[in-house]
C-alpha cells in the first residue's frame, strides 16, 4: 500500500474523477500555475490544461455559483474556496441556491457540486484566516458536510463527494497537509455518512473531528497510561451524521467527549450530544464533555491563538471529567 | 477621466521627506522579510516594496481628519499615516504595544486616532465601510473624507462593484485608491481582468476617475490631492488608480513559480519608485547614505522595542469581543 500526505491524498481524489471522467474539473483562486494556496493542485494544469484546471478572479460568490450552473447541467465541479473564512463570500450561493434548487423544483434538478475548502488556527494569521465554520452549513438542510481528518479518509471522501449529486461542502484542515497515511493502491470511494472507529476503547468515547481527531488520539495515548481505555470516533461525515455508530460506542462506554477546534458554543458538538443524550440517555454515566475553541475570534498573539483553540491537553482533561463522576 | 489641472511642483524640502518615509517604509519591510526568515514573526505577512510611492504619496495628502482603509499588503499605508514604526513592529511580534494590541497582525493593522480604520485580511472587505464612513460624513456635515485602499484583484469582487455604485449613487466624499499591480496572488491581469484599462470600472459607475504612475510619488500626491479635492467639495466619489509594481513574492517567502524569471529583475532596474526620486532630486551618495543610517537605525531600534515588548495574557483573548 502507497504512503500519501493529506495533500497528495486531496489531488489525487481530484486527478483520479478528471482522468476517468470530462464532466469534472476544478476551478479556484491561484489553483493553476500556482497550484493552490496549500499546494493541492500543483502539476495539475500541466495534466488537465487550463480549461479543466480554471484559475479565477477574486469573486467567491460568482465562483460558485457558476459551480452551481455547470453543476445544474449535469457537470461534476470542484469549487476550491482558498480559506474558508471566505465561504461567507459564497454564502448566498451555497445556502439559498445550492442547498434548495432540488428542493424548490420539487425533485426536477440535482446540484451535483463539490466547495473544497480549508481553515483552521495553529499559525497566526489572525481573525479572519483561520476560523473553523463547518457548523454553519451543517445548519442547512440540502447541503451534505465532511470534514476529514487523514490520507485515507481525505481521498476516499472527495471522490464520493463529487459523485454525490447533491452540494457537498468539503472541509480540509490547514494543519494536516502534510500528515501521511497508508492508502489503498487503487481508490476506493468511502461512503458518505459513515464514522470511523481510529480506535477502541471501554470507557470513554472521544467523537472529534479534524485536526481534533489527532488530538484526541494524543490525548487517548495518555489516559491509557492512566488507566483509562478510549475510544475515538471520527464521524467524518457531519451531514448525514452516522448516529449508529456514535451511539453504539457511547452505549459500550457510557461516557462521551465531543472535540472539535471550532468554537464550542453552538457548534457541531452541540448537536452530537443532543442526539447521544436522547439515544443513549440510560446509557450514559456522566453528562456529555464538550471540547472547542473558547467564544471569541481568532486572535494575532501566539500566546493567546494558543489559548484560545484546544489542544489534546484539553481534550485529556474532559475525559479525566467524565470518568472522575463515576469515581476513577 | 477627470481633466486634472496642472499640477503644481512640489517643493524639494517635501519630496526630500518622502524620499525618507518611502526609504523607511523599505528598510522596516526588509527587516520584516529577514525576522520572518530567522522564524520571530508569526503569521502571514504581505510586503509592499516597489509600492511605497503610492502609499507615502496617498497617505501624505490626507487630512488628519480623514480617514483611510487598507489591505491585506498594509506595512506601508500603516507607517505612511504615522503609526510610528515601533508600535507597528511590536504589533507583528504579537505584543501589548502593538497599534493592535496583539489582536490584529499583520493583517489586521489599527490606528484608529490616526484615522486607520484597519487593514483586511478579506479582500474588498475594507471597500463598503469607507462608503458607510464617508455617507457619516456627509450627513453630519463634516469637511472629511473616507478612503479605500485595494488591488487590481479586488476589482473583481461583488462589495468593489457594490461600493462604487452606493457612493456614487449617494454622492458621498470617499476616495478609491486601487493599486494595480498587475498580479492578484499568482494570477496575473491576463487571467482574472477581461478590459485592460480599470478605469472603465468607475465609468460603469458614472463616477469621476483619473490613472496616474504610482512609481511617481510626486504624481500620485498631486493626483491624490486632486481627487480628495474632488470629493470635498462634494462633487461626490473619486476613483484613483495608481499603476504600480509589486518587486516581490505575494506574501513573505512566496516562491513565485509562477512568475516569468526576468520580469522581477527587469522591473527591480527600471520601475524602483525609491531610485526614480533619488534620481529626480539628484541626491548624491552621500545624502542618500546619511538618510539610509537614520531610517536604518530607527527600524533597528523597532525591533528591539517589540522584542522587549510585553505578551500579552492568554486570557486576555476574552476581552474585546464585546464593548
Ligand atoms: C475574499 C478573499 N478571497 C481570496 C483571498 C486570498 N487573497 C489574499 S490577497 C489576494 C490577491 C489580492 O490581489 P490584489 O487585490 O491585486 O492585491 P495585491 O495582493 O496585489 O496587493 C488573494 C487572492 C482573500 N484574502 N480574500
Ligand atoms: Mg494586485
Amino acid at each position: 500500500m502507497p504512503e500519501l500526505s493529506y495533500r497528495e491524498a486531496v489531488r489525487d481524489a481530484l486527478a483520479t474523477a478528471m482522468r476517468r471522467d470530462d464532466e469534472v474539473f476544478v476551478m479556484g483562486e491561484d489553483i493553476a500555475e500556482m497550484g493552490g494556496s496549500m499546494g493541492v493542485t500543483q502539476g495539475m494544469l500541466d495534466e488537465f490544461g487550463p480549461e479543466r484546471v480554471r484559475n479565477t478572479p477574486i469573486s467567491e460568490m460568482a465562483l460558485v455559483g457558476a459551480g452551481i450552473g455547470a453543476a445544474m447541467q449535469g457537470m461534476r465541479p470542484v469549487v476550491e474556496v482558498m480559506y474558508e473564512d471566505f465561504l461567507t463570500l459564497a454564502c448566498e450561493q451555497i445556502v439559498n441556491q445550492a442547498a434548495k434548487h432540488r428542493y424548490m423544483s420539487g425533485g426536477q434538478v440535482k446540484v451535483p457540486l463539490t466547495v473544497r475548502t480549508q481553515g483552521g488556527a495553529g499559525w497566526s494569521p489572525g481573525a479572519q484566516h483561520a476560523q473553523q465554520l463547518e457548523a454553519w452549513f451543517v445548519h442547512v438542510p440540502g447541503l451534505k458536510v465532511v470534514f476529514a481528518s487523514t490520507p485515507a479518509d481525505v481521498r476516499g471522501l472527495l471522490y464520493t463527494s463529487i459523485y454525490d449529486d447533491n452540494p457537498v461542502v468539503f472541509f480540509e484542515h490547514r494543519t494536516l497537509y502534510g500528515i501521511k497515511e497508508e492508502v489503498p493502491d487503487e481508490l476506493e470511494p468511502i461512503e458518505l455518512g459513515k464514522a470511523r472507529v481510529h480506535r477502541e476503547g471501554e470507557d470513554v468515547t472521544v467523537v472529534a473531528t479534524g485536526r481534533l481527531v489527532h488530538e484526541a488520539l494524543r490525548a487517548a495515548e495518555e489516559a491509557e497510561g492512566e488507566g483509562v481505555s478510549v475510544e475515538v470516533v471520527d464521524p467524518r461525515t457531519l451531514q448525514p451524521l452516522d448516529e449508529e455508530t456514535l451511539v453504539a460506542s457511547v452505549k459500550k462506554t457510557n461516557r462521551c467527549v465531543v472535540a472539535h477546534e471550532a468554537v464550542t458554543r453552538m457548534g457541531f458538538g452541540a448537536e452530537v450530544a443532543a442526539v447521544l443524550q436522547h439515544q443513549a440517555f440510560d446509557w450514559l454515566d456522566a453528562p456529555i464533555e464538550r471540547v472547542g475553541a473558547r467564544f471569541t475570534p481568532l486572535p494575532f498573539a501566539p500566546v493567546m491563538e494558543e489559548w484560545v483553540v484546544p489542544h489534546a491537553a484539553d481534550v485529556l482533561e474532559a475525559i479525566r471529567r467524565t470518568v472522575g463522576r463515576n469515581g476513577h | 477621466m477627470a481633466k486634472l489641472e496642472e499640477r503644481q511642483a512640489l517643493p524639494e524640502e517635501d519630496l526630500r521627506d518622502f524620499f525618507r518615509e518611502m526609504l523607511l517604509i523599505r528598510r522596516f519591510e526588509e527587516k520584516v522579510e529577514e525576522r520572518f526568515r530567522a522564524g520571530e514573526l508569526p503569521g502571514f505577512l504581505h510586503v509592499a516594496i516597489g509600492q511605497e510611492a503610492v502609499a507615502v504619496g496617498v497617505c501624505r495628502a490626507l487630512e488628519e481628519r480623514d480617514v483611510m482603509a487598507s489591505t491585506h499588503r498594509a506595512h506601508g499605508h500603516t507607517l505612511a499615516r504615522g503609526t510610528p514604526p515601533n508600535a507597528l513592529m511590536a504589533e507583528l511580534y504579537g505584543k501589548v504595544e502593538g497599534c493592535s494590541r496583539g489582536y490584529g497582525g499583520s493583517m489586521h493593522l489599527y490606528d484608529v486616532e490616526r484615522g486607520n480604520l484597519g487593514a483586511n485580511a478579506v479582500v474588498g472587505g475594507g471597500l463598503p465601510g469607507i462608503v458607510g464612513a464617508a455617507l457619516a460624513f456627509k450627513l453630519r456635515g463634516e469637511d472629511r473624507v473616507a478612503l479605500a485602499f485595494f488591488g487590481d484583484g479586488a476589482t473583481n469582487i461583488g462589495t468593489f462593484h457594490e461600493s462604487l455604485n452606493l457612493a456614487q449613487l449617494w454622492g458621498v466624499p470617499a476616495v478609491f485608491v486601487c493599486e494595480d499591480n498587475h498580479w492578484a496572488e499568482s494570477t496575473p491581469a491576463s487571467q482574472h481582468l477581461p478590459i485592460r484599462d480599470l478605469e472603465q470600472r468607475a465609468v460603469a459607475y458614472g463616477m469621476e476617475s483619473t490613472k496616474v504612475d504610482g512609481q511617481d510619488v510626486e504624481a500620485v500626491y498631486g493626483a491624490t490631492a486632486q481627487a480628495l479635492e474632488h470629493a470635498r467639495s462634494g462633487r461626490g466619489p473619486f476613483f484613483l488608480l495608481c499603476e504600480t509594481y509589486r518587486l516581490v513574492g505575494h506574501y513573505v517567502g512566496d516562491p513565485q513559480v509562477y512568475r516569468p524569471k526576468d520580469e522581477l529583475a527587469r522591473l527591480r532596474e527600471t520601475e524602483d519608485p525609491i531610485d526614480k526620486l533619488r534620481e529626480r532630486l539628484g541626491l548624491s551618495d552621500e545624502e542618500v547614505e546619511e538618510v539610509d543610517r537614520e531610517v536604518t537605525g530607527i527600524v533597528e531600534t523597532s525591533v528591539e522595542f517589540a522584542k522587549n515588548g510585553t505578551d500579552p495574557e492568554p486570557g486576555d483573548a476574552l476581552k474585546n469581543v464585546y464593548a
